[in-house]
């Protein structure tokens, strides 16, 4: 394997290796960049995988400390774990499940469409569906996703059984089994979908795209990826212009190192990518890089969520099969006359015994919830994905009273619902138990929110570098050779899950970064 | 069964009398022959010895656990492995005291005995101290404790790990025949 000399400055530094990070890596690295990708966690495969849900979360969630504040109930019931991430080589996209849907085009164009909206801080991206499009296109074909490139869509479950008739029945027009980024059919040397269940554990059959096994030994087979594990990056350093230059980290054995690089690319996910950018706060940059206008670490968004779930006479099973086994989108346009603007979908989900226990109300206890336990076997179960607006106080901070285990402060998460989040929540957990009452449930439940899984907006593309952190390629507005390279770009949330947006803005910025390269004007 | 033979490691059958001299306490129960739980364990028969509890603060403890999590007819066996975390959690002074001082704030809402006084009672307590840090203790214990194991998985019917029998793609993914199924543009058939 290549390995760079830590004063080599004329590679790229990627810090992160999940659906951004992989993916640009390997996207620069096919077009001959050389790339230090830096990972915060160890490497894992399918083989190590483990079919158990406690377990797996230890092996790959990001368990470091974390605060938070705010009127969500997140803050109530997982005040040290605000949002679900993992880290590992390949990063969330381990545990993610796989939806993969676009984002239409008024989506990147929220401010013009829905208006202005009192304490929101909602803004047009200063990029349209029209330049996404190809790029999407090359991500889905990257990804294997069903219902594109002629791939066939997924089987539906048990869970999407019910699902189906049920939106049927309340009228639905559009429900079927996803664009899925798991494979219907063996493709690109993974095989097809076991129907494990376990797609948030990890996939031990490989047939769910993850950039562990797929865009990470592509970059590495090209001679032109060093991936340091167990490396975590606390600080980016600058010259005297105001360049990136190195990235700070600490090994495996605790020891601080520096990597001189030509270019940063920060990939974290959207909690640690602005902590990274805090922490690095400097004489020249006394309220942290990249951020002049202020922006850093605020519109913090994570989607309108919660789940619905129902138990019927007979038995269902939910947890055979994949885990986001359809989605229904009639709800996705925006129709201000339902008391909100955006939209939201329906996924299936459904949790192993353990993780139902621990999440379909948290603190709960009693006999509805002990009823609620003992239909498991007859329940099935959805979860809303709808648009969450920005605002300017949803907020990643430093908690200087906190500190992790290298000494750092923790990032502090802070959130407050929006009144249009709050009115898409109640329409959509209507809804949802419509949908389940229409084929028979016997009794249905609203789950709140489980720790975020979509963390978006911390570092924002912008027009004006008055009101955002990075420009349409994610290269940050104060900085030249700095770049954003996740979900924290995001200008607004959309009503789909994020991660094909991410992959496709890194194919995008991959293509930049190079050409920026050969022109020498990074 | 992992769990389940845990709990037998001293079963009824061949207990080892000297160990069981040693404990602080003893929880026993007896399956029912028809249940999931019944079919399953190598004995119907069933004991928990203790190490730090005592019987009363054990007792409290396991019907505390059912007063939280008042299901059907989830044997007591399982409700043990919650109070063997406990004794656990009371293996140092500072931990035995905590466990102390919850049970005895429990019998004193309850004016008597926690385990022995009414299911009603039992509830009214529970709800008046539901924020105590004792009564939070066991709720996240049983959390974490009562369904992540051998035994409710089998008694509630999940069947866990699924990669080494071939995950469910032959095994009934999608079984379920008491709703139509949908049309293939929604659901198209397993590829091979
Ligand atoms: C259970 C679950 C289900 C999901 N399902 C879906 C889905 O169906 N569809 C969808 O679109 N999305 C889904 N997601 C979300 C999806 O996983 C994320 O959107 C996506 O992975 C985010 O990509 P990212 O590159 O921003 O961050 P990540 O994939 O989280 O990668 C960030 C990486 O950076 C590393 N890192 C962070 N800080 C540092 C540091 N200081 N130094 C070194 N390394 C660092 C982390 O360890 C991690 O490996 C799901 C998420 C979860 C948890
Ligand atoms: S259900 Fe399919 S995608 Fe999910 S873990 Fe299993 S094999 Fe992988």
């Amino acid at each position: 394997m290549v390995q760079f000399a830590k004063d080599d400055d004329t590679v790229v530094v990627i810090v992160g290796s999940g659906a951004g990070g992989g993916t640009l890596a390997n996207e620069l690295c096919q077009k001959g960049v050389n790339v230090v990708l830096l990972e915060a966690g160890k490497r894992q495969s399918s083989a190590t995988f483990i079919n158990d849900e406690w377990p797996s979360f230890k092996q790959l969630a990001w368990l470091d400390t974390r605060t938070t504040s705010g009127s969500w109930r997140i803050a109530r019931d997982f005040p040290n774990l605000p949002s679900w991430i993992c880290k590992t080589v390949g990063g969330t996209t381990t545990h993610w499940a796989g939806a993969s849907l676009r984002f239409h085009d008024y989506e990147f164009k929220t401010r013009t469409t829905y208006g202005g909206i009192k304490g929101a801080n909602v803004m047009d991206w200063p990029l349209s569906l029209d330049e996404l499009e190809p790029y999407y296109a090359r991500a889905e074909d990257k990804m294997g996703v069903t219902r594109t490139n002629d791939i066939p869509g997924l089987p539906g479950n048990n869970n999407f059984k019910i699902m189906y008739s049920g939106a049927t029945k309340v009228g639905y027009k559009t429900c079927h089994t996803g664009r899925m980024a798991i494979n219907s059919r063996p493709r690109a040397g993974r095989g097809r979908c076991l129907q494990l269940g376990f797609c948030f554990q990890g996939c031990k059959s490989g047939a769910k795209w993850s950039t562990l096994y797929t865009e990470i030994p592509a970059a590495e087979a090209t001679g032109k990826l060093e991936l340091r594990t167990e490396a975590h990056v606390a600080r980016i350093e600058h010259d005297a212009a105001g360049k990136a230059n190195a990235v700070v980290y600490f090994d495996a054995d605790g020891k601080e190192q520096r990597q001189k690089a030509r270019v940063v690319c920060v990939a974290g996910n959207s909690i640690e990518t602005p902590r990274l950018l805090l922490m690095s706060a400097s004489a020249k940059y006394p309220d942290g890089l990249a951020n002049s206008s202020g922006q850093v670490g605020r519109n913090y968004m994570r989607h309108t969520t919660g789940s619905v779930y129902a138990y019927f006479r007979d038995p269902v099973h939910f947890y055979r099969g994949t885990v986001m086994a359809g989605v229904i989108t009639d709800e996705v346009p925006n129709n201000p006359k339902r008391g909100f603007v955006g939209g939201y979908e329906f996924e299936t989900i459904s949790l192993g015994l353990p993780f139902y226990a621990a999440f379909l109300d948290p603190g709960a206890w009693g006999s509805k919830f002990a009823t609620f336990m003992d239909h498991y076997k007859s329940t099935a179960g959805m979860w809303i994905v709808g648009e969450d607006l920005a605002q300017k106080s949803n907020r990643i901070t430093l908690n200087s009273m906190v500190k992790d285990q290298y000494g750092l402060p923790v990032p502090n998460v802070h959130y407050d619902d929006h009144p249009n989040d709050v009115a898409m929540r109640e329409h959509a957990y209507k809804q949802g138990e419509a949908i389940y009452r229409a084929v028979g449930a016997l009794d249905v439940i609203r789950t709140p929110p489980y720790p975020s899984t979509h963390n978006l907006g911390t570092c924002r593309m912008s027009e004006k570098a008055s009101d955002g952190v990075c420009n349409k390629h994610g290269q940050t507005h104060d900085i030249p050779n700095l770049f954003i390279s996740d979900g924290s770009q995001f200008t607004s949330g959309g009503a789909a899950n994020p991660t094909l947006t991410i992959v496709s803005l890194a194919i995008r910025q991959a293509e930049y970064i190079a050409e920026q390269l050969a022109a020498r004007s990074l | 069964m992992k769990n389940m033979t845990e709990i037998n490691a001293a079963g009824l059958e061949n207990r080892d009398r000297r160990h069981f001299l040693k404990s602080s306490a003893l929880l026993t129960g007896v399956l029912t022959a028809t249940s999931v739980l019944g079919l399953l364990a190598p004995s119907l028969s069933w004991a928990l010895p203790l190490q730090h509890l005592d019987q009363a603060d054990a007792d409290a403890v396991l019907a505390l656990a059912k007063t939280l999590y008042p299901h059907k007819d989830l044997p007591d066996a399982v409700y043990a492995l919650v109070v063997k975390e406990l004794d656990v959690y009371a293996g140092d002074a500072e931990g035995r005291n905590f466990v102390t001082k919850g049970v005895a704030a429990l019998n004193a809402k309850a004016s008597g005995h926690f385990s022995k006084v009414s299911r009603a009672g039992q509830r009214r307590a529970v709800a008046t101290l539901i924020d105590d840090g004792f009564v939070q203790k066991v709720r996240s214990t049983c959390v974490t404790g009562l369904y992540n194991n051998d035994m409710a998985f089998a008694h509630f019917g999940y069947e866990g790990e699924a990669f080494s029998k071939g995950g469910y793609v032959h095994r009934g993914f999608n079984d379920l025949s008491w709703l139509p199924a949908p049309p293939s543009e929604a659901s198209p058939a397993l590829k091979s």
